[in-house]
């Protein structure tokens, strides 16, 4: 009996006759597309995207070149030369960041202890040359400046967490 | 110069030749065009089954998407691969593109609609759809390459297996009209609605037809001579811009055939659906156009239901199952007709 069943429901089709109905009802479903360009997904405050380089809000840069992201950096795409400035404070004369080589893991962040180095929100930041990614301190010092509100609220609404 | 064109020479070939042409170019051009609109349709389909949106940024509803994708292919270099037989490398996708064309010389697209109304339409139908296995094994062969070459094979050993099966089950419409003439086919069908058309009393005959098709034309779930996973894209994969372009037009166009095919045989050809007033109303050509269009939707659905056969299952399903059901049905039909004496032509 089970073998007839099998074989009356073979040539009726029955199976792929509901897996095409199956696929006619999703074609009504709303699409999950979203248009791009014009429209975005949410991102999360923990988003780790592009790079920057924060200052207090007094305009002092934060980074005091302890080169703890350049220790943890797993992918090895930071490098830091540092000597002491003018004023006797220990200062980064050299920040580059081989957005090439990074792996977006977002240790470099985790590790600074003055919230310095932070990953942004920002993800469109594709180049037509390699050169274009090679960051340095003054790129990352810029990014640091036009992101600022969003990393700003984003470190806060992530502190509960930490 | 008057005697030119008063003589027999001018009416009885210039002018018919010129007529010919005119014909022809009056129905390729809406076949192309619905080739290339039939891509978009396939993207649309298969995006909105799978919660997708499909192309929708060239042109209002992305409607300009395959005059976009057409000149792209046609700006590209065609490569031809050093090892290959450069001669037979051009002919065959130019041989599958015109194949696929040629066809459309026997399909009746309204009451006398038809460029060549022959008797034997059916079985040169039959031909020129079994002369596409051709294009495929020149280019498999011709492109010195393995991949290619499997592709090419797989796709004539399936043609050839589901050739068989469509053979039987265009035998079981022919008993059933008694003529090879496409135009007469669709005729047996006329006077009253859908229920005269003959995917009714022959329903499993026609979806022996419809799933042979899919195989036929190397659609899901029979793609397996383009199968991207394990043959890169099968017999096609050393060809670019235009000559893929021919292969993939030629293809789309064996669909639009096989859908003509499909809804003359089965579908009533231009008949309404309904002889009563408002359907009658609608001329022919578009009823024929709506019916190939539902066709080819369900290609297209299943495509976007289905994943593909593996090859035993391919060959199992052709020739243990598809052969001695339409070889019965044949049988059945012949020996239903004859009970009843309702064989067409009885008296002649």
């Amino acid at each position: 009996m089970t073998s007839l069943d099998r074989t009356a429901k073979s040539f009726l089709l029955s199976e792929l006759l509901s897996g095409m109905a199956l696929t006619f009802k999703t074609m009504f479903k709303p699409k999950h597309t979203i248009n791009y360009p014009y429209e975005k997904g949410p991102l999360s405050p923990r988003f780790r995207g592009e790079h920057a380089l924060r200052r207090y809000p007094n305009g002092e840069e934060r980074c005091i070149a302890c080169k703890l992201c350049e220790a943890v950096c797993p992918a090895q795409a930071i490098t830091i030369e540092a000597e002491p400035r003018a004023d006797g404070s220990r200062r980064t004369t050299r920040y580059d960041i081989d957005m090439t080589k990074c792996i977006y893991c977002g240790y470099c962040q985790e590790a600074c202890p003055v919230d310095a180095i932070v990953e942004g929100p920002n993800f469109e930041f594709a180049t037509e040359t390699r050169e274009e990614l090679f960051y340095n301190k003054d790129k990352l010092l810029a990014n640091g400046e036009r992101w600022e509100a969003e990393i700003a609220s984003n470190l806060e609404l992530d502190a509960p967490y930490r | 110069m008057a005697e030119l064109f008063d003589g027999i020479w001018w009416s009885g070939y210039v002018w018919p030749t010129i007529l010919t042409v005119l014909l022809i170019v009056a129905i390729m051009v809406p076949i192309l065009i619905a080739v290339a609109y039939l891509t978009l349709a396939e993207r649309k389909v298969i995006g909105w089954m799978q919660l997708r949106k499909g192309p929708n940024v060239v042109g209002p509803f992305g409607l300009l998407q395959p005059l976009a994708d057409g000149l792209k292919l046609m700006l590209k270099e065609t490569v031809i691969p050093s090892g290959a037989n450069p001669v037979l490398f051009l002919i065959a996708p130019m041989l599958t593109f015109i194949l696929a064309l040629i066809a459309w010389a026997v399909i009746p697209f309204d009451e006398g609609w038809v460029l060549a109304d022959i008797n034997v339409g059916v079985l040169y139908l039959f031909a020129i759809s079994s002369l596409g296995v051709y294009g495929i094994i020149i280019a498999g062969w011709a492109s010195n390459s393995k991949y290619a070459f499997l592709g090419a094979l797989r796709s004539a050993a399936q043609m050839v297996s589901y050739e068989v099966s469509i053979g039987f089950v265009i035998v079981t419409v022919l008993i059933c009209v008694g003529s090879l003439n496409l135009s007469d086919i669709v005729r047996a069908q006329a006077g009253g609605g859908f229920w005269n058309w003959y995917f009714l009393p022959l329903l499993p005959m026609f979806v022996v037809f419809v799933i042979s098709a899919l195989a036929e034309t190397n659609r899901a779930p029979f793609d397996l001579p383009e199968a991207e996973a394990e043959l890169v894209s099968g017999y096609n994969v050393e060809y670019s811009a235009m000559a893929f372009a021919l292969f993939f037009l030629g293809e789309y166009a064996n669909m639009i055939l096989m859908s003509g095919m499909t809804t003359v045989l089965f579908l009533g050809g231009w008949l309404p659906p309904f002889d009563i007033a408002p359907f009658t109303w609608v001329p022919g050509p578009i009823w024929f156009a709506l019916k190939i269009a539902f066709v080819l939707f369900i290609f297209l659905w299943v495509r976007a239901t289905f994943p593909r056969y593996r090859y035993d299952q391919l060959m199992r399903l052709g020739w243990k199952v598809f052969l001695p059901l339409s070889l019965f049905w044949v049988i059945a039909t012949a020996g239903f007709l004859v009970a009843f004496d309702l064989l067409p032509n009885a008296a002649n």
